[in-house]
């Protein structure tokens, strides 16, 4: 490799990054499903999807080869190119934002640093806020071109919604930022580095805890989730906005969904809770945490497969247990740890929130209209306000 | 490069401006407008403004337009019909437009004869700069705005409790 200019290089080592991250995103896309599909399942005491491979682990692909070969209808009644525009504008946007989304601190390839990030803009979490305020269209476009009253209801409230929801999701953003006093989502995270208590959710000199909150009440309603689903209300408005919409179309919306909720944990673990800062130093052992997780987990996942009593069970959970401890021995490996124990910490983050994203789906019923409004605007946004008046005081008066 | 990008995004702001008004429909005025936006956008970004560039999408694109487009998808505005025009704007409309170009050319290198657009050779558009900027040497004028902005505010809730009760 040692021939290569350093624009060669870079453009190679974009490519690269544009692939992996392209692939791991669209996976992580179809298994948040099926991971969602399992946890409400085991949530509400039952096994979910469990026919289409072992434990339903092909679920997704199925339901990717059933999305692609349905029929595409388009109704007749449509405002036709609103109608084929809508899908592509939520998915674009959607997948835009993950562009400037870093994963990790700078790594050395083949004698050369780069970052765990496709694209560095000094200005991260503007361009973020600015992208995903542009996601609106696509929805509303939807609700309004498929010529259907309960179509335009879901787009109506949806805009309103995400409307009324941005102002405190960007007053809560602006709090943090006061504290780490940058933009750029890379120094973001290095302000925060050292412990959990330099994470921005407890950092002095005022613990950004309230604001933390307040993000993810507001980033719930910004993704169209439970408890905050009305524009896709089942009960009121058949399917909301993507009433019309069947095959890859309704596939978009559904992708863009999930696309949301990943850059919104994304940007709360870079926000708030240090992003792939380990809660506390190495040298108290830190770096042990994945072995002993995966450890367990493969352990675990063995004791289960000498126990099972299904046919199937004896195989695939030794398989699982053997591959959890393989990945266990890999972190232990000292030339990996540099950049697989950051990635380990950044994906654990995003993932819990994630969770509690599914947890509440499966835990909350869904507001009335009037309180949706009501909350966001009488005590969410006075409450965002009056958090960054205090943030602002004491930042002023740090010494 | 920049020259490029800056032909390519002006030619698509200019067209979807035309396309503001030629379209009959609201919702497409509203989404050329948008277009219009985002394209403004990336010139600011051209020309080294990010922080404005970012403004004028979260602000303009994100928030106006959107409410825009809420207003008319709620009033459910439908197709204006074209009316009859008169003799005069069919005679002297497309003469007079050309003219009026003509002159703001004309006064464009009259004003700025030697001035060169250098692409991202400004170097005060970021959030810091700006931001000393708007509480240093600007701080009445951008105070006086806020208070004009908040009178709007107090304005508009005026008349729609007048319309409550």
């Amino acid at each position: 490799m040692g021939d290569l200019t350093n624009q060669q290089f870079y453009f190679l080592i974009s490519v690269v990054k544009v692939v992996v991250v392209f692939a791991v995103l669209m996976t992580v896309l179809a298994y948040l499903q099926w991971v969602e599909r399992k946890v409400i399942a085991h949530i509400q005491v039952r096994p979910g999807p469990y026919r289409v491979g072992p434990h339903g682990l092909l679920q997704p692909l199925a339901d990717v080869i059933k999305l692609v070969t349905k029929e595409d209808l388009i109704p007749p009644h449509v405002s036709k190119p609103f109608y084929i525009l809508a899908p592509f504008l939520a998915i674009t946007f959607s997948l835009l934002s993950i562009s400037v989304i870093p994963f990790g601190p700078p790594i050395m390839v083949a004698g050369r640093e780069t970052y765990m990030q496709l694209a560095n803009v000094n200005i991260g979490v503007l361009f973020i806020l600015a992208v995903s305020s542009m996601g609106v269209y696509g929805i509303a476009l939807a609700g309004w071109s498929s010529n259907n009253k309960y179509s335009l209801l879901g787009g109506l409230r949806s805009c309103a919604q995400m409307i009324s929801y941005e102002l405190p999701l960007s007053l809560a953003i602006a709090s943090p930022l006061l504290i780490s006093n940058t933009l750029d989502l890379r120094k973001l995270v290095d302000s925060q580095n050292g412990s959990i208590l330099h994470w921005n959710v407890l950092h002095m000199p005022f613990p950004q805890i309230f604001s933390f909150i307040i993000f993810l009440i507001a980033a719930f309603a910004e993704t169209n989730r439970v408890p905050f689903d009305l524009p896709e209300a089942e009960n009121e408005l058949v399917a909301g906005f993507h009433t019309e919409y069947s095959s890859m179309k309704f596939a978009s919306f559904f992708m863009a969904e999930y696309a949301n909720m990943i850059t919104v944990s994304c940007m709360a673990t870079l926000l708030f809770l240090g992003g792939w800062v380990a809660p506390w130093p190495a040298e108290y052992g830190s770096s042990f945490v994945p072995v002993a997780i995966f450890a367990a987990a493969g352990v675990i996942a063995l004791y289960h497969g000498s126990q099972a009593k299904l046919k199937m069970d004896k195989l695939t959970f030794p398989a699982f247990g053997v591959i959890f401890l393989i990945i266990a021995a890999i972190f232990v490996l000292p030339i990996v740890q540099t950049w697989l124990l950051p990635l380990f910490w950044f994906c654990a983050k995003v993932g819990a929130i994630l969770f509690a994203f599914i947890w509440i789906r499966g835990t909350l019923p869904r507001f009335r209209y009037d309180q949706l409004m009501g909350f966001t605007w009488k005590f969410l946004f006075p409450v965002a306000m009056l958090n960054l008046l205090v943030t602002g005081l004491l930042v002023a008066l740090r010494p | 490069m920049d020259v490029i990008l800056f032909f390519v995004f002006a030619i698509i702001a200019v067209v979807c401006a035309i396309n503001v008004v030629v379209q009959t429909h609201p919702i497409s005025s509203a989404i050329s407008l948008v277009g219009v936006m985002g394209s403004l956008a990336v010139l600011y970004l051209l020309l080294g403004a990010e922080f404005l560039a970012a403004a004028q999408v979260i602000v303009y694109a994100g928030a106006i337009m959107v409410l825009f487009v809420f207003v008319i998808m709620l009033l459910n505005a439908g197709t204006e019909k074209k009316e009859g025009k008169s003799l005069v704007v069919q005679l002297l409309g497309v003469p007079l437009l050309v003219a009026f170009l003509g002159i703001v050319a004309f006064f464009v290198q009259r004003v700025f004869p030697t001035t060169m657009v250098h692409f991202g050779g400004f170097t005060g558009g970021g959030v810091h700069e700006i931001g000393m900027a708007l509480f240093g040497p600007y701080l009445l004028p951008f105070e006086v705005t806020s208070i004009l902005i908040l009178i709007a505010i107090l304005g508009a809730i005026v008349l729609a409790r007048k319309e409550m009760d």
